[in-house]
């Protein structure tokens, strides 16, 4: 039971991460009709702003000590970031300790102007074009994106640390009456989840409740009816491509103290995002939640100790059986609607 | 001859012509200029030239025909170069054994991937095959470590068994005594120096083979069936034909093109690895046979000598050697130029290929061959009946996918 509870609980880090990357690319789906594979770098994108802000808090100057001295008998070199010396160390340090949550006001403009970009001066392009000339595009965008991370930033995962107040793990199972130290969980992990569930809760709520969300989900069903009204969809599904982009790089910021960013990190998510998306089916939006959180929990009951002596590697390859098994005996995934996509 | 009509004869002997004198025509330039670092003419660069020339053709077979977007095709390059490394251990290093078998071990998993992936079509088919080849990957790295050695990669051990092992035989692979990595010849001839290598030869004449098998199922009645998938899948059906066992024996031939590369790539190099199963990999492969011309025949091939010269030229252009060529701008110009440049050289040389990619998909979708094309037709503009907008008569290439 406890193991079980664990697995849960570790399946909903990864699960919500998933859920937000494939709530964007199906948004984008849904709205444009357009497969973008360059969807995990936005996620990655993300992760970086995370990082930026991270270094440029914590830029400094140097300033000569002399009263104490280094090994050598010189005066010592003291570093202070020019944060510190603005707000007072105090407050200046908890800034660059909690660097990570206010990435996420920092990356909300770059991440909307990134989507911008990428819509108005590629993909609209592409509307008219096959699926296949999409992928390939977004493909290559993806590439380019990365690598110009890699070359700014390096190739190796740079760690970012979550804020000291959420360091350390809570105790899941006293609080169930297990014993202590069965199920611990790590604070960000439950902040994490928290935040994607709000997230999507805003996003789920603005298309319910607003008239701006009315009228894109008007544009979803039939884009020309609503054309034909005197309604700009276009500028409206603009916007929500931003929005898309912005869901992933928010992703993309509060993973980056689970998993060290590193360039690559998009391509990874990616691939199991987008079987993420086929799984919860093609265009809805409900059905790539739930596919996210299943297939994160999946994956982690897969890692169970137990289950891998018993099929070995099916850690490694769960999620992707899943998809085939899905794609073969019910193509729409599942919660699809009926003909969208089906062959 | 061979069964091919005059045109095609004359092409395909250009081909042979141009790759039996490959070695010559990529070393223009004379030793020790310094122009020779644009030279190609060396063995390595050259086997790869038709190694992957070999995996883009099998691979527009499949893409160019059909329309069908694999993203897992490295998979099969990753079995064939397992199939021949395990031969070695087993057996001996003639890759006589080892080539054939990787034909027949990919052309079996391709069978299996392909039966289930076919079931979907359009970008379900591409994640379907994305989705196999990550997991051939994944099993790769990890289960299956006893026979894939994991992350380390196969390589031969000199404890392993080689039962056909004799006395005096070489230790890298060869072709019944012909070492792959020996060169038969380098001549020197003034300032050049010319590199005849045992294993580009013989790469060279495997993909002359690979060619002229392409160049047979692009002008049969086979061939024609995948065109008519790739137009009009549904109508194929309402006329009563089943595409299926088609678009199937297409994809197991491009698997097996596949393993046929990944085959000779262990037999240049006696080693595998799994990253040769990476979806980036597959990702390549789809670049190089977009870049060149899809579902032409001469595209593919270029794509991929084209992408493996600019790798290896790119990735040896360092900041010294900027600053050596603009050196003549302005210092302040010539430091931006510089900077600029950086970005696309070295390491960089992926976010060149990115771009290059993405520009070939904007603004060329017809590849190198149909800018040559295009390029070729301003210089004619007076012949300008062939281009005629008749739709009605002379329908317009449809989009290259099936949806």
């Amino acid at each position: 039971m406890d193991a079980i509870l664990l697995q849960i609980l570790n399946g909903l880090d990864k699960g919500s991460a998933y859920a937000l990357i494939a709530l964007g690319l199906t948004l984008i789906f849904g709205t444009l009709g357009v497969v973008n594979f360059a969807h995990g770098a936005l996620f990655m994108i993300g992760a970086f702003c995370a990082v930026s802000l991270q270094r440029l808090l914590s830029l400094s100057f140097e300033t000569v000590d002399p009263t104490r001295t280094d090994f050598l008998g010189n005066p010592l070199k003291v570093k202070t970031p020019y944060i510190e010396s603005w707000f007072g160390p105090e407050t200046g340090a908890a800034i660059i300790d909690w660097s990570v949550p206010l990435a996420i006001l920092f990356s909300i403009p770059i991440m909307l102007l990134v989507g911008f970009i990428m819509e108005r001066g590629l993909i609209k392009h592409f509307y008219k074009r096959p699926h296949a000339d999409q992928i390939l595009v977004t493909f290559g965008l993806a590439i380019v994106l990365q690598e110009l991370v890699k070359h700014w930033f390096g190739a190796n995962p740079i760690q970012t640390g979550a804020p000291e107040a959420f360091k350390g793990s809570f105790d899941f199972g006293v609080l169930l009456g297990f014993d202590p130290n069965l199920i611990i969980y790590p604070y960000w992990r439950m902040v994490y989840f928290g935040f994607a569930a709000v997230i999507v809760a805003a996003v789920f709520a603005f298309l319910q409740f607003t008239t701006f969300g009315m009228v894109v989900r008007a544009g979803m069903a039939d884009r020309e009816t609503v054309g034909l009204l005197g309604i700009n969809i276009d500028k409206r599904f603009t916007i929500m491509f931003g929005l898309a982009a912005a869901v992933a790089g928010l992703a993309g910021v509060m993973y980056a103290p689970i998993n060290s960013p590193n360039y690559h990190m998009g391509m990874d998510f990616l691939v199991l995002s987008f079987v993420v998306v086929v799984v919860g089916g093609m265009g809805s939006l409900p059905g790539a939640v739930l596919a996210g959180f299943m297939l994160g929990i999946l994956e982690s009951f897969a890692s169970m100790n137990w289950i891998k002596s018993m099929i070995p590697g099916i850690d490694q390859i769960i999620i992707y059986l899943v998809a085939i098994a899905i794609l073969l005996t019910r193509p729409r995934g599942l919660m699809g609607r009926k003909g969208v996509m089906e062959d | 001859m061979l069964g091919l009509n005059k045109k095609d004869t004359r092409f395909l002997l250009i081909v042979i012509a141009l790759t039996l004198l490959t070695p010559i025509i990529l070393q223009p330039f004379p030793e020790g200029s310094s122009l020779a670092q644009f030279n190609a003419g060396y063995p390595d660069l050259m086997q790869r030239f038709a190694i992957f020339g070999i995996f883009a053709i099998g691979f527009n077979i499949l893409f160019g025909l059909t329309g069908y977007l694999s993203f897992g095709h490295a998979a099969f390059l990753g079995v064939g170069s397992y199939t021949v490394v395990w031969m070695y251990k087993l057996l001996d290093y003639n890759v006589i054994w080892g080539l054939p078998l990787a034909i027949i071990t990919s052309g079996l998993f391709a069978l299996l991937i392909g039966f289930v992936s076919l079931r979907r079509s359009g970008i379900y088919f591409s994640i379907l095959t994305l989705a196999f080849a990550q997991m051939s990957y994944n099993l790769a790295y990890s289960v299956l470590t006893p026979i894939t050695n994991g992350e380390t990669g196969l390589q031969v051990y000199t404890d392993d068994v080689q039962i056909l092992m004799g006395a005096n035989e070489p230790q890298s692979p060869h072709f019944f005594g012909i070492v792959m990595r020996e060169n038969f010849w380098v001549a020197d001839i003034g300032a050049w120096e010319f590199t005849f290598n045992n294993g580009y030869y013989f790469s060279a004449v495997i993909a002359i083979l690979a060619f002229y098998l392409s160049l047979r199922i692009f002008r049969s009645p086979f061939g024609l069936m995948l065109r008519a998938i790739k137009t009009n899948q549904t109508r194929l059906n309402y006329t009563g034909l089943n595409a299926r066992p088609y678009t199937l024996a297409a994809f197991v031939i491009s698997g097996m093109y596949a393993g046929l590369a990944g085959g000779l790539l262990a037999a240049m190099d006696p080693l595998a690895g799994a990253e040769r199963m990476q979806w980036t990999a597959s990702g390549e492969v789809v670049l190089m046979t977009i870049l060149g011309g899809l579902g032409t025949m001469m595209g593919p091939v270029l794509g991929a000598g084209f992408i493996k010269y600019f790798e290896n030229i790119f990735s040896k252009i360092n900041e010294q050697v900027l600053r050596q060529w603009f050196g003549f701008l302005p210092d302040g110009l010539e430091g931006a130029v510089v900077w600029v440049a950086e970005y696309f050289v070295g390491s960089g040389w992926h976010l060149t290929s990115g771009l290059l990619f993405m520009l070939v998909v904007i603004f060329l979708p017809g590849g190198l061959v149909e800018g040559g094309q295009k390029l070729a037709g301003l210089f004619k503009r007076g012949k300008s009946d062939e281009d005629i907008d008749d739709p009605e008569h002379q329908p317009k290439q449809s989009p290259h996918v099936a949806e």
